[in-house]
């Protein structure tokens, strides 16, 4: 049995027991943290910074999602400073990949344009980088669209850990990460995919989206994923 | 009480904005008690006047005039308002940024076409390199995001201006 121990959040306690990350200590106290990245039910890989809290005696900022909470600890969730680079981290995924959410099919249902709004993000303060990127519509149902990746690597988690495809990776590093299929092919031709759809589903933006839906007709049923993802046990 | 001096601008938009600074209904009426339009798509003036409090711009920098325009703009006016997706991120004016001009140019007016090939010169700016946002060009005092903003978002904010207060928009509009 994992040891209960006691942290404090937002100067509240909460229970906790070892071996979990703070985020679920935050949620399961019915506190919130924003988060793009995390999936439940899968690993945290602690990608995105939206997640970031303070730890006092901490001099940085740690990702709630991959923190193990210790006992006695104390976490500030919401702060000026926490808010401005939460900001920062969502100013940047905009400008790192070419998103037009007024021509994109998850305008209005995208956790990426929300997470913007959430935060008071009203432009964008860092130049844009304006990348060519491509956009992979061979496969017969599912369309990947790079301009609109923010490299959450849901998609890979989800792939790899609950439907044991393990279809997707990233490849390369830093600014030139991508989003890559079989051993960076076109989708059509991933033997491994069993056209699940699940990576569809999960994925917080446009860049993954079933074919046939105009500017603001896809709508994401990722609740049905992280049910699955629950009963299959291990990460909660 | 001394009216507020207004101007709108239209640069590489697609009016849509204008459109729902119009839509505003009878906020409309109000609002057009307090203010004078000295310039823009909906008046006559030719050229920017001197000394304006208020200029709305619609659209993104896109070529050699928007980007004189927007200094002159900045140059004569209090307050800089981006009103809309393409003034504030680019929008779909950026679409064009991953590829060079000239390229899409000749895609679209030589390649596919069969009469009158050639890529206008007289007469049209030259483009520039990126189409982009206002505010990468010039200080920008508030952001209306939103493709076209709400006409509701609009009308809050020429009123929250015109009784002296900068009004804080932040989580109530959004991208898109
Ligand atoms: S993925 Fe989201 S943020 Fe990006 S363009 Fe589409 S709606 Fe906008
Ligand atoms: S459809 Fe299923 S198997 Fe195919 S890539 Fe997506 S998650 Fe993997
Ligand atoms: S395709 Fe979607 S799920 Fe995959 S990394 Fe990009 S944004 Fe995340
Ligand atoms: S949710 Fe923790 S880093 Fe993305």
């Amino acid at each position: 049995m994992p040891e209960n121990i006691s942290i404090r959040i937002d100067g509240e306690y909460v229970p906790a027991q070892e071996g979990q990350t703070i985020l679920e200590v935050a949620r399961a106290g019915g506190k919130y943290i924003p988060t793009l990245c995390y999936l439940a039910g899968t690993s945290s890989v602690g990608a995105c910074r939206l997640c970031i809290v303070e730890v006092s005696g901490v001099g940085r900022l740690l990702p709630a999602c991959t923190t193990p909470v210790q006992d006695g600890m104390s976490v500030t969730t919401n702060s000026e400073k926490l808010k401005q680079y939460r900001k920062i981290a969502v100013e940047f995924l905009f400008s790192e990949r070419n998103h037009v959410c007024a021509v994109c099919v998850s305008n209005n249902h995208c956790e990426l344009q929300a997470m913007a709004q959430k935060l008071g993000v009203t432009s964008v303060r860092y130049p844009y980088a304006y990348p060519k990127l491509g956009v992979d519509v061979s496969h017969p149902r599912y369309v990947l669209d790079h301009n609109r990746c923010i490299l959450c690597t849901r998609c890979v988690r989800v792939c790899t850990e609950v439907e044991g495809a393990h279809v997707w990776d990233v490849s390369s590093r830093g600014i030139r990460s991508m989003i890559i299929c079989d051993m960076n092919r076109p989708w059509a031709q991933a033997s491994s995919c069993t056209n699940c759809g699940k990576c569809v589903q999960v994925c917080p933006t446009g860049a993954l989206a079933e074919k046939g839906f105009a500017v603001d007709e896809m709508v994401k049923k990722d609740h049905n994923m992280t049910r699955l993802a629950a009963r299959r046990g291990g990460h909660s | 009480m001394k009216k507020v001096r207004l101007a709108t601008v239209w640069l590489d938009g697609c009016s849509g904005c204008h459109m729902s600074l119009l839509d505003i209904d009878e906020a409309i009426l109000a609002i057009a008690k307090r203010v004078d339009v000295v310039y823009g798509p909906l008046v006559d003036a030719q050229e920017f006047p001197k000394a304006v409090d208020v200029t709305l711009i619609e659209g993104a920098v896109s070529s050699q005039d928007d980007l004189e325009k927007v200094h002159t703009i900045r140059r004569w006016s209090k307050l800089v308002v981006a009103l809309g997706d393409c003034a504030v991120t680019g929008n779909v004016p950026s679409m064009r940024n991953s590829h060079p001009a000239r390229k899409m140019l000749e895609c679209i007016y030589v390649d596919r076409v069969q009469a009158n090939r050639g890529v206008p010169a007289d007469g049209v700016p030259a483009l520039l390199r990126h189409a982009v946002p206002v505010h990468e060009v010039i200080k920008v005092d508030l952001h209306i995001p939103g493709c076209p903003p709400a006409p509701a978002s609009i009308a809050w904010v020429l009123g929250e201006l015109l009784d002296g207060r900068m009004p804080e928009l932040a989580s109530k509009v959004k991208f898109g």
